[in-house]
């Protein structure tokens, strides 16, 4: 399917170190923008599937053995912010690539 | 038992009698040393259960089950190929034909035999001593039969003030009973203690509501008039009570070596040699059961010991033999410390004694020397065990004593007391007596590979007994360690190498206001959930910033990030203050209108205030906004900082109250409300010793006397309840909110993250005495800084959340999403008794199902 990016919203709606929720095609995508990773933002599926709540945007950002992770408030299990993959159990949320680019926050969506 | 097992074994057959711990280290011990290869092995236990750990029999009252003590679930056994039989009473030895008969009549062939029957508990032949509600404390199912009859009635009595009554004792209090110890010798702990260690531990044990009898003999057992039992005593005074537990001290488990004719003890055990061999060469006895040198040993370190020397001389293995073992204990006994080491009664020929005893803070030690002052020989410890590894290591390794032996009982002037270095202690030091392992053999785990207390402990098993040895065997590890040149880790995380003293030192002294700062000049990396909310916190308890500062945002945990508690759901729970729990109709009468108005779910907390659940995140500030104008503050229910001042009503209305406990409840809580902290913090005040506050269980608790009030320090309820320590009493207001400043700043400044003060307290080197000379001697010179911080803390206090509604930016971070105006559909509630609550998983799909 072709892939295109999308802008989802204004650079200046982000929380610098943290997350915040958008929605994007009917999901809840939670982005995060970490000025000094490479990445900058990061997006990933804001369903936390082991607390079982749209909470994903409001944990804690962290840096752990060179990935860059989501720790969930609910029960803190870690999710990689590139890749979705949660770090103590196997199960994963969504990821998408996402750019920051003049002053806009865009997603490669479908 | 069934009857299919056959016996015809092409091994010679070894039997195990007593599946005790004794009985099963054995087993343990002949698999290490491949001895299953050698024999066929059988045990025999009469219990119902595998061998379980006796000695922390008491937690099965505390929490823990039956499997969490179990030794072994048998597998250790099947893989091995050793038959076990449980509820398997051996009641018959036939020395002459080799075979042993069981309680049900059949019989099995042995070739050499293992006595580990362990003891009985005495019970005193006291007429009445039959009757229903008696009890021992030995077996789990002896602590059955105890907690149930303990839910029925509410008085408890234990005969016996040894070690194991006291510890009994404790069990009935912890069960809820009003409860009593009756000493028939004139101390308590006889054995143990001498008369003056006898009688401060029984002041210190009727101060914790115990009743002590001493150099009390009961008469007879008859009917109570209001209680179950009536104790009839020979001075003619009489005690009721609805359940008796005896803990008379214990008798060795002989019966079969009487019945079989092996030579027994004058006064009950079995006689055995250095290789733990009876009479009889086939026959070895082990643990409690076994006398030797006409002892007997009634620890479980001296049967580990036994039970290696029997699989030694059985394996051939020369040289392993049981040569005695040391009976020093050390012991919390109803929260009292308590330790006897050697030789405590000073019957050594020519022995000196030092005897250090405080009346204030109950404390009595007295040490045992040698004729020339050399060596020390015993010591006697009340009220502060601290002292006990550093005399129980100069005791075992007869190390020399220092010039001024006496210092090693004496209170030093910074509090610790004078510790031996473990570098002192000469390689053969045995750390671990449990499991009788020595400096050298920790040694030996740590240059292989065990780099940690958890790998050594793994490797050697010290630590796995008792567990008396833990902070020992720490030092001695860590201490191995450092001479390996490893280092030890008490990093806060891959960020930080500091601990969180460390840190908070670093924030201060170099005046650092931001994470980023921190980072960059002490840390690495880009931080983590654990050193983040760390560090927010210890700026905030420092320089008192509002959280939600731009760069203080992102070290937020979610419940600080958005000021309120996150719910399963993810929605918010709203806590206003409630200062003292005192409230106005009018207020809350707006806490039911806004509640409404949301439809807010509505409870009544355990810390007397008003919580309202299911706020979603773009409510919060609406909801904040109606709250802060008619007068709320944040309860900081979100934060690791003062949550609520339970109070009673106190003088003002109550009839028994002494002082105005309302009043200093609500000025404590709005004294302290801003406090940033390592832990979440709690305090009561109690108007009069009727504590309907329940202050002792609160971090600082203030009970009202007739001289003022007494502070309380250090308590919890939570997990792992600790009642608070008796800090001061009959202080006037001043000095109570001097003390509270200055004792809550040392807390701040030193604690861990995430460390309740209880902790905190538990950890204290010095403990309680230690922190009194900080805070009421002022020892470190630190108590003008403490509260020259505190003073800063309530100057600065801002209600978070009037901040934040004064602040575009933040409102900014509470919409649901940032590119559109809808809801979270995964919010669904459903109503229950009138109020609203989160769906189930199993109503939502129903809903959403309907719906659809
Ligand atoms: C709401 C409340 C229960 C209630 O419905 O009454 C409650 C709710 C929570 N308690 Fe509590 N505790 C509440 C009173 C207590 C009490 C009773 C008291 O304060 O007198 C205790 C025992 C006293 C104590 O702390 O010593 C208590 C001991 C705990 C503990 C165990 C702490 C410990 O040291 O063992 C935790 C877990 C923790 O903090 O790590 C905890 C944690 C929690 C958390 C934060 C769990 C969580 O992460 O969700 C709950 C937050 C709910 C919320 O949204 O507000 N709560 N909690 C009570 C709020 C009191 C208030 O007005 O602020
Ligand atoms: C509440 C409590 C607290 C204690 N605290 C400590 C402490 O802090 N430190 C310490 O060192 N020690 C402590 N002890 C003592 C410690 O538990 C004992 O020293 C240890 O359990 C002795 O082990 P054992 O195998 O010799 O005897 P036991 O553990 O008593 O085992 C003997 C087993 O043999 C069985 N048996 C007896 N006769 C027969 C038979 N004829 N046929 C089949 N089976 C039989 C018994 O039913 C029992 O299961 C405590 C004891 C109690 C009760
Ligand atoms: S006891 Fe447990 S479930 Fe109940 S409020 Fe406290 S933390 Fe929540
Ligand atoms: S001394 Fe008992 S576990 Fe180490």
């Amino acid at each position: 399917m072709a892939m295109a990016w999308k802008s989802i919203c204004k650079q200046s709606d982000l929380v610098a170190g943290a997350g915040v929720a958008a929605m994007v095609n009917g999901e809840q995508v939670a982005l995060f923008y970490v000025p000094e990773s490479e990445h900058q933002v990061f997006a990933i599926g804001n369903w936390d599937p082991l607390g079982k709540a749209n909470v994903l945007s409001r944990g804690l950002v962290a840096h752990l053995q060179d990935k860059w992770v989501v720790a969930s408030p609910l029960y803190k299990q870690h999710f990689e912010l590139t890749s979705g993959q949660c770090l103590e159990e196997t199960v994963s949320v969504p990821h998408f690539q996402a750019k920051l680019e003049n002053e806009q926050v865009y997603l490669l969506l479908p | 038992m069934t009857s299919t097992v056959s016996f015809l074994t092409t091994k010679p057959h070894l039997v195990v009698i007593g599946n005790g711990m004794v009985g099963h280290h054995f087993v343990e011990q002949l698999i290490e040393q491949s001895g299953h290869q050698v024999f066929d092995i059988s045990v025999f236990g009469e219990e119902s259960y595998l061998a379980y750990d006796r000695v922390h029999l008491s937690e099965y009252f505390t929490g823990k089950g039956a499997a969490d003590l179990a030794m072994t679930d048998g597998r250790l056994y099947d893989e091995h190929g050793i038959r076990y039989f449980t509820n398997s009473l051996v009641t018959e030895i036939d020395r002459a034909e080799h075979r042993l008969v069981l309680q049900n009549g059949e019989t099995v062939p042995y070739d050499k035999l293992i006595l580990a029957t362990g003891s009985y508990p005495f019970v005193p032949p006291i007429p009445g001593h039959q009757r229903d509600n008696a009890f021992v404390y030995r077996t789990l199912d002896d602590l059955d039969a105890i907690r149930e009859c303990a839910n029925k009635v509410t008085r408890g009595t234990v005969v016996g003030g040894g070690l194991l009554g006291l510890e009994a004792a404790n069990a009935l209090k912890n069960l809820g009973l009003e409860t009593s110890v009756v000493e028939f010798a004139p101390r308590l702990m006889p054995v143990q203690l001498d008369d003056k260690g006898g009688s401060v531990l029984k002041g210190m044990i009727e101060g914790l509501g115990v009743k002590v009898y001493t150099d009390t003999a009961t008469k007879e057992i008859v009917a109570g008039d209001d209680a179950f039992h009536r104790m009839n005593f020979a001075d003619g005074t009489h005690l009721e009570t609805d359940l008796i537990l005896f803990s008379a001290g214990i008798r060795p488990q002989d019966a079969l070596a009487r019945q079989s004719g092996l030579d027994i003890g004058e006064r009950g055990g079995i006689s055995v040699n250095n290789h733990c061999l009876t009479s009889d060469d086939h026959i070895y006895a082990i643990g409690e059961c076994a006398l030797w040198e006409n002892r007997i040993f009634g620890l479980v370190a001296p049967g580990y010991a036994m039970a290696k020397a029997a699989v030694g001389h059985l394996l051939g293995h020369a040289g392993v033999t049981f040569m005695g073992a040391d009976m020093s204990t050390k012991l919390k006994l109803l929260g009292c410390d308590v330790g006897s080491v050697g030789d405590a009664h000073a019957q050594s020929q020519g022995c000196k004694v030092f005897v250090y005893q405080d009346e204030i803070s109950q404390s009595y030690r007295k040490m045992v020397v040698s004729e020339d002052g050399k060596k020390l020989l015993g010591a006697v410890l009340v009220g502060d065990n601290s002292y006990y590894d550093t005399l129980l290591q100069y005791y075992l390794n007869a190390i020399d004593l220092p010039d001024q032996a006496q210092s090693l009982i004496l209170p030093t002037m910074d509090g610790a007391p004078a510790a031996l270095g473990v570098d002192a202690l000469p390689a053969t030091a045995s750390i671990c007596s449990c499991h009788n392992v020595s400096k050298q053999d920790i040694h030996d785990a740590v240059c292989n590979g065990a780099l940690s207390v958890a790998d050594v402990k793994g490797t050697t098993k010290a630590g796995t007994g008792c567990g008396g040895c833990a902070a020992l065997l720490k030092k001695v590890v860590d201490n191995e360690l450092l001479a390996l040149g490893v280092e030890v880790s008490t990093d806060i995380c891959e960020h930080f190498a500091y601990t969180r003293q460390d840190l908070y030192n670093l924030v201060k002294v170099e005046e650092i206001k931001s994470f980023d700062a921190l980072l960059h000049k002490h840390g690495k990396g880009h931080g983590c959930e654990i050193c983040k909310p760390a560090i927010g916190s210890i700026l905030a308890s420092v320089w008192n910033d509002y959280v939600l500062k731009k760069e203080h945002i992102s070290l937020q945990d979610t419940n600080d990030r958005f000021l309120a508690n996150m719910q399963k759901d993810g929605t918010y729970s709203i806590v206003p203050r409630i200062p003292g729990g005192e409230i106005t109709p009018d207020r809350l009468i707006v806490l039911g209108q806004v509640a409404k108005e949301y439809g807010l779910y509505t409870k009544v907390t355990g810390g007397q205030r008003i919580d309202l659940f299911g706020a979603t995140l773009p409510q919060l500030p609406e909801i904040w906004g109606k709250l802060i104008k008619a007068g709320f503050e944040t309860g900081q229910a979100y934060g690791k900082s003062l949550r609520t001042v339970k109070s009673c009503v106190g003088s003002t209305w109550c009839r028994y109250g002494v002082n105005d406990s309302m009043t200093m409840a609500i000025d404590l809580e709005n004294r302290y409300k801003g406090l940033r902290s390592p832990h979440k913090i709690k305090f009561a005040v109690s108007g009069c010793t009727r504590e309907c506050a329940e202050a002792q269980s609160k971090d600082i608790g203030v009970i009202a006397t007739e001289g003022g009030w007494n502070l309380y320090v250090c308590g919890n309820g939570g997990m792992k309840p600790r009642h608070g320590d008796l800090f001061a009493t009959d202080l006037d207001d001043a000095t109570l909110v001097k003390y509270i400043d200055r004792v809550l700043m040392f807390y701040t400044k030193t604690a861990d993250r995430l460390q309740r003060t209880s902790v905190w307290m538990d950890g204290l080197e010095g403990g309680l005495d230690y922190l009194k000379s900080v805070v009421i001697d002022d020892k470190l010179g630190l108590c003008a800084e403490l509260e020259a911080r505190m003073q800063h803390v309530v100057d600065t206090f801002q209600c978070e959340w009037k901040t934040t509604l004064e602040d575009e930016d933040a409102l900014q971070t509470f919409r649901q999403f940032v590119n559109h105006d809808g809801d979270d559909n995964n919010v669904v509630f459903v109503e229950e008794r009138d109020q609203m609550r989160p769906a189930t998983a199993l109503e939502k799909q129903q809903l959403i199902a309907k719906v659809g």
